[in-house]
């Protein structure tokens, strides 16, 4: 018996790719201030109505138009109440329980709208770009899909499928799956561009030979080798795509299409607070910060992902 | 005793003088503004609101329309009937007598030749007359003498009008349009810009789309009007900007027409130099009350065609969702001081509404107590109630506008406090009311349970108008879903008494019977009023004597007007 020469253990194990990034995203400040302000957010719509029960759609007629609570402190003559601290809408609507309401419904829109983005996105550029027959009619529908206008698009969907949808999933809900779905199918194009790119550049690389040659299957192949490393340009889409699933919505909500009148969503309450926007300016700011500072957020968050998911770039 | 009558008598003189002084020309000058410029002062060949007001400073037609919607005569000597034998008693002609001594402004005399002149001018077969309609079925207008023309219509006409009545249909001078009948109309820019008239003023300088200077007429037939000697008539703009100029810089002293929100006219009603009036004509904002079934699951032939809606034709259900909205509050949120609280189909003018119902105040326990004592309860603890097992849940459906919003989310509050659940939908305007047999969402097919628009009518008699309640005007596939009666009301009795009114001439009796039709339709559920809404327009302080009028020219009484003291 020979001695089998044995190799000497690492001292440390090595480091977890994951801890890895999460160091790196620790040092892009834009991407932890956003992060933590998306947390925040999506943590207080989430359980920002259970705190604060009054029900948003609540009319109290009698305490309409209320100003928010620090107009006192500038203005002695201002019509505020500790009852309600982002005051009241002309209808006497609480300003804080419908910029929870309103988040909740945006957010679920543009988390929702986002992932079946990236989905599609995904898949139809990975094969795109792997499948060399299937490249040319995958492109050309992409095309197709990017000659879509949206706004007239939903507009005809909404006449079409609003009423089986409602009947099986309510007003809202119905609604709710009718605008995702739009939003998904209609902004899918740019991922699956840019991951298509990706594969097909990677495809070529060493490492995917060698695992040829060991007779990888190719759905392991997809899986093990080309998805890891075309994970950077998809979590920069996705992040982008969020951003445009609640603009998209909020666009809709301010043509008045989408959502009941009632039910109230980020774009529906900066759309109804236009015509007093002159007497009543918070009305516009608040929604109208939430949207923008969401936004904002998620594209510093997707910038700092970005940099920390490339390992090219990451430890520099 | 005898010392204070004549005290009284003194300080009653004196009270009287600045009447008894006024005389023409001594006020100085006037200034109005329309956010919309007048193009042409011919209201043949435009039908512009602007252009006609504007021209009914100079031109007059034989007799107006007062703020109550009642004719008043102008140019005539008294209004024909048939009573004092006016209009035939076959309904066919109408006969109408000029008051003597009244000249144009360039000081020839105002015959029937003039008024005969004007119907062939407008129903001068290549004219293009956009007042047209305002001589339908006129066969002959002849000049009997020089102060009696008669006009003939084809057939029966109980509401012989039309011609020669209002801002829209004034007389135009025979020697000045002689050469401009027919195709050569539009080319008579020389008249058609400067139209002599019978009125209180003169144009001096037309400037098309922006400003018309005029004088007072030195032939006018009162010697003491126009109080001013002067009229400035300023177009362009928005609506915004001539509120402002009138009731907050007081550059100008009449606004017309300012759609705007009612906080807003607060805001500048604060400037302190006008104040806004509010005329109403018949324009009510209503909800529809669906007596079809509109459920999705029936085929287009059946659904809001046939059957009968499950519970909306119960009266106790109507009258509950009626009493439990507060108008009042509603008025005060959506338009101030441009609405009333209404509870009828047919607010204006004043002779034909109905004072039958009154629904100025909220009654929610007496509507719950309306729908309790029906039988229609909750019975599945959901806060719903349900009649034979069909809970109260509506669709309640309308254009896309802020205000109407508004509405929906207090009336849909009001409801649920009796029980009753609704959903609300919004529909762009456009298509809502687009009429487009191909979209299901036109107000015509009515796919909800209840709907709210607002709806009017021209003119003063309410005939036609009334007939959107007739059972064979409801939309249909068969028609392409055109047809009026958007409620699909139908109950015999209103087609019988509407049957009644087209041959009933008698105006106090024709006021009676649309009182009647009125009443029909509001009990039997074929809409719930909501608001009676105006129109808006805004006076200086100083400018006196301005009587917004909706029924014809709001400048009507412009002859009127005069500067108050101390200004």
């Amino acid at each position: 018996m020979t001695d089998i020469s044995i190799e000497p253990l690492p001292a440390k194990p090595p480091r977890n790719k994951w801890l890895d990034i999460w160091t790196q995203l620790g040092k892009h400040k834009g991407a932890m201030l956003g992060g933590g302000f998306l947390l925040f957010i999506t943590l207080g719509v989430l359980f920002g109505p259970y705190i604060w029960t009054i029900d948003p759609q609540k009319i109290d007629i009698r305490n309409r138009d209320l100003r928010p609570i620090f107009t006192a402190l500038f203005d002695s003559d201002a019509k505020v109440r500790w009852a309600n601290p982002l005051g009241t809408d002309q209808l006497g609507r609480d300003g804080l329980a419908n910029l929870m309401a309103g988040g909740r419904a945006s957010m679920a829109v543009g988390w929702t709208a986002m992932l079946l983005t990236l989905g599609i996105g995904t898949i139809i550029g990975v094969v795109a770009g792997y499948f060399k027959r299937l490249d040319g009619p995958l492109m050309r529908l992409t095309d197709l899909f990017l000659s879509l206008p949206i706004l007239p698009l939903l507009l005809v969907a909404v006449t079409l499928f609003r009423e089986p949808l409602r009947a099986s999933f309510g007003p809202e809900g119905g609604m709710f799956i009718l605008i995702v779905s739009i939003i998904g199918i209609t902004s899918w194009m740019p991922t699956a561009r840019i991951v298509r790119g990706d594969v097909l550049a990677l495809k070529e690389r060493e490492f995917v030979l060698a695992a040829r040659s060991i007779g990888t299957t190719q759905t392991n192949m997809i899986k093990r080798h080309i998805l890891p490393n075309v994970l950077s340009p998809i979590m920069v889409s996705a992040t982008l795509g969020l951003a445009t699933a609640i603009i998209t919505e909020s666009a809709l909500s301010f043509l008045g299409v989408g959502f009941p009148s009632d039910f109230p969503t980020w774009g529906k309450m900066l759309a109804d607070a236009v015509d007093r926007m002159e007497n009543f300016p918070e009305r516009v700011l608040w929604p109208g910060l939430a949207i923008s500072l969401t936004v904002l957020s998620v594209n510093y968050l997707g910038d700092g992902l970005r940099d920390a998911l490339d390992p090219r770039i990451r430890g520099r | 005793m005898k010392l204070r009558a004549l005290l009284m008598g003194a300080i009653a003189s004196t009270a009287m003088a600045p009447m008894a002084m006024a005389e023409r020309g001594s006020d100085g000058n006037v200034s109005i503004i329309y956010w919309q410029a007048p193009s042409i002062l011919n209201p043949f060949l435009s039908g512009g609101t602007k252009d006609v007001e504007a021209a009914s400073l100079v031109i007059e037609p034989l007799a107006r329309y007062d703020e109550n919607g009642t004719m008043v005569p102008y140019l005539a000597s008294e209004i024909p009937t048939v009573e004092n034998g006016g209009v035939s008693e076959d309904l066919t002609t109408i006969t109408w007598k000029i008051s003597p001594g009244i000249t144009w402004s360039d000081g020839s005399a105002f015959t029937s030749a003039d008024v005969k002149f004007t119907a062939d001018y407008c129903m001068h077969p290549e004219g293009g007359c956009a007042q047209v309609t305002k001589f339908e079925g006129v066969t002959s207008v002849e000049a009997i003498d020089d102060l009696t023309v008669k006009v003939t219509f084809g057939g029966a006409t109980p509401f012989p009008y039309g011609p020669f009545v209002g801002g829209e249909s004034p007389i135009l001078q025979k020697a000045q349009f002689e050469q401009c009948m027919g195709a050569k109309a539009p080319e008579c820019t020389e008249a058609n810009f400067n139209p002599l008239g019978t009125g209180p003023f003169v144009v001096t300088e037309f400037k098309p789309n922006d400003v018309i200077t005029m004088k007072a007429n030195d032939n006018y037939r009162d010697p003491a009007k126009p109080a001013f000697a002067s009229l400035t008539f300023k177009g362009g703009g928005d609506a915004t900007s001539a509120g402002r100029a009138v009731m907050e810089t007081g550059e100008f002293d009449y606004a017309w027409n300012l759609q705007l929100a009612p906080d807003v006219i607060a805001k500048m009603e604060e400037g302190g130099k006008g104040t806004p009036v509010a005329g109403f004509g018949p324009l009510v904002e209503r909800i529809m009350l669906n007596n079809t079934n509109p459920d999705p699951s029936l085929s287009a032939e059946e659904r809001s065609v046939i059957r009968p809606h499950p519970f909306l034709s119960d009266p106790a259900v109507y009258k509950a969702m009626s009493m439990a909205i507060d108008r009042p509050l509603l008025v005060e949120v959506g338009y101030g001081k441009a609405g009333k609280v209404t509870c009828n189909w047919i607010p204006a003018p004043a002779a034909v509404n109905s004072t039958t119902f009154d629904c100025s105040t909220q009654d929610i326990a007496g509507a719950n107590k309306l729908l309790d004592d029906a039988g229609i309860v909750d019975t599945d603890g959901d806060g719903i109630r349900e009649k034979d097992g069909v809970p109260l849940s509506l669709v309640y459906q309308t254009s896309t506008n802020a205000v109407r919003q508004d509405f929906q989310a207090l009336i849909k509050q009001m409801w649920s406090e009796i029980g009753i659940q609704s959903e609300l939908r919004n529909i762009s305007g456009s298509v809502f009311f687009g009429g487009d047999p191909g979209s299901p969402d036109t107000f015509q097919k009515f796919y909800a349970d209840v709907e709210m628009y607002a709806n009017t009518f021209n003119g003063t008699d309410p005939q036609s108008y009334l007939a959107n309640g007739l059972c064979d005007k409801a939309p249909s596939p068969a028609s392409q879903w055109q047809g009026e009666n958007i409620s699909r009301f139908c109950n015999d009795e209103f087609d019988a008494l509407h049957a009644e009114l087209t041959t009933t001439a008698d105006i106090a009796k024709r006021a009676e019977i649309s009182k009647r039709l009125n009443d029909i339709i509001v009990e039997n559920g074929g809409m719930i009023p909501l608001v009676h809404r105006g129109r808006l327009s805004a006076h200086a302080n100083t400018l006196g004597g301005v009587v917004l009028n909706v029924w014809d020219s709001e400048l009507w009484n412009a002859a009127d007007w005069y500067r108050k003291e101390g200004s």
